[in-house]
């Protein structure tokens, strides 16, 4: 009762014909379907709302942009391969399944008394929340590298204008330019995804700017197919150069006003400069008092459910998923799993031992895909990878499997996104 | 070992109908990640409505190296034979 006529008073107060609808329906539902909520409309949560909807939970998805714009394969478009518009997605398939979608934004989160206000003043109680805030990108890790800094030095490590920005950039770029890029230590979203970026850029430098170089600036040692991207780059694109940790590639410091960026031993002067900062979790992550110290969500392995706050799950790239790193892929395989545990959990069901597969695809060049891959399971308390399996490509394989893996990475970008938003 | 992977995949096949709706077995619903039966690719087919012993023997053939792959192979030597058949099974009945 005390929800209901709070729901009638925010109703008044709201302008917003969506969300009148959407607390319109609240008290009904209360009566008969167990509430979840949603928050983040990415492949995470915009997978996560649908399947639980399937299994007959009554689901309010919180997203506030009207369209999402997909990571994977906006490095194509970086290269001028593809246009933005192929990474565009919107939530009306979602809305047709019955899962109602509110455009807003989240001001807060209550876990005690399980309810969610949202910033045009309405209010959503739920039994279980599903958080799949994604990443935010650190602007106070790096000195000298802010919000306004990334309008002259795009990290585009968030698919949009910043990647228009950036593409904007390169083909503004004079022949005989240099593009620096700066790669952050693990952990963040996408970790093959600079290396995929840099060979993009290569291609297109190669392709369009032959006289031009691109350097890459890393904070790492290691990363992600590392031997599979340098035995492509030799023979591909000798204007790329690593510079790894070890070597001086950790940049300390950036200039904006000379483009440069800064490392213990040099310093970088830039025609195009991508600085991908260290990143944590989401901020509805911190508001709702899931992340811990490192900046991203501990969680159970079987149920996604934090170890912070309980009934509240957390998918995606926030969340710590052990062996699985932060993708796309990984993040739907985690929505799946996580939507049929808080059903199961909503019944009053034991959840079952969880087993899920990451598989990612990078392009070296258009022709040519590279893959990792692995399968993971619950083990002392996190997610380990299942022993014996996954793996990346082969490191001899022959141009027609360079070429298959190219295509496959194609159709899996068509039917992630078909089970996703189509 | 073989008798009691049998009764196991009784058993689920006994409880299938009532679960058929809603349960995926373990490491199921993964697949449709890549496998989804609205994209018509046949460089990636999709698994819904699929025979369960052509999924069966696929993925062994995966697992030992019998059938060439690219991901196919690593994914497969990731599950067991029992959640193999229970994935097989699951699938073909939807």
């Amino acid at each position: 009762m005390r929800n209901a006529s709070l729901d009638r008073r925010t109703l008044l107060k709201s302008a917003a014909a969506a969300s009148a609808a959407t607390l319109l329906h609240a008290p009904a539902l209360a009566q008969s379907a167990p509430r979840v909520t949603v928050i983040g409309g990415g492949f995470a949560g915009a997978t996560c709302a649908r399947e639980l909807k399937r299994s007959g939970v009554a689901v309010t998805l919180v997203e506030p942009n009207a369209t999402y714009t997909a990571c994977p394969f906006s490095n194509n478009v970086l290269a001028g391969l593809r246009p933005l518009s192929a990474q565009e997605f919107g939530y009306d398939a979602i809305r047709r399944d019955g899962v109602t979608v509110a455009q807003q934004r989240t001001s807060s989160i209550d876990p005690q008394a399980k309810q969610v206000a949202l910033a045009d003043g309405g209010r959503l109680d739920y039994d279980r929340l599903v958080l799949a805030p994604g990443i935010d990108l650190r602007f106070d890790a790096l000195p000298g590298y802010d919000e306004a800094a990334a309008q002259t030095m795009p990290h585009a490590w968030k698919a949009g204008e910043q990647t228009t920005l950036l593409r904007r950039q390169l083909e503004a770029m004079d022949d005989g330019g240099t593009v620096v890029m700066s790669a952050p230590a693990n952990p963040f979203r996408c970790p093959p995804g600079p290396y995929e970026r840099a060979s993009l850029i290569a291609h297109y430098l190669k392709t369009q700017k032959p006289r031009s170089k691109l350097i890459i600036l890393d904070a790492k040692d290691a990363f992600s197919k590392q031997r599979l991207f340098q035995n492509a780059w030799t023979p591909l694109y000798p204007n790329l150069e690593w510079i790894s940790l070890s070597s001086g590639g950790k940049v300390t410091e950036v200039d904006v006003k000379e483009k440069t960026l800064v490392t213990d031993f040099d310093r970088h002067k830039a025609d195009v400069a991508n600085v991908i900062p260290p990143q944590r979790a989401g901020l509805i992550a911190q508001l709702a008092g899931i992340a811990d110290r490192s900046g991203w969500c501990p969680i159970d392995p079987v149920t996604f459910e934090s170890r912070q706050q309980p009934g509240i799950h957390v998918i995606g790239d926030a969340c710590i998923a052990g062996g699985m790193p932060k993708s796309a892929f990984a993040a739907n395989a985690q929505a799946k799993v996580c939507a049929a545990a808080v059903a199961g959990l909503l019944r009053g069901e034991t959840p079952v031992q969880p087993k899920l597969i990451n598989t990612c695809y990078s392009l070296v060049a258009p022709d040519y895909g590279i893959s990792i891959a692995g399968v993971y399971h619950p083990a002392n308390g996190v997610l380990a990878d299942v022993e014996g399996a996954g793996g990346v490509s082969p490191i001899d394989a022959p141009p027609s499997f360079r070429a298959l893996e190219a295509t496959y990475a194609d159709t899996w970008f068509q039917t992630i996104t078909t089970e996703v938003f189509g | 070992m073989r008798t009691a992977g049998t009764i196991v995949t009784c058993l689920m096949a006994l409880a299938a109908p009532a679960a058929a709706q809603s349960a995926a077995p373990a490491g199921a619903s993964s697949c449709s990640g890549c496998h989804d039966a609205r994209i018509a690719s046949p460089a990636i087919p999709p698994l819904k409505g699929r025979p369960a012993p052509e999924i069966v023997a696929a993925m062994e053939a995966f697992r030992n190296g019998g059938r060439e792959a690219t991901v196919m192979g690593r994914i497969a030597k990731g599950y067991t034979d029992d959640e193999t058949r229970a994935i097989a099974a699951w699938f073909s009945q939807r």
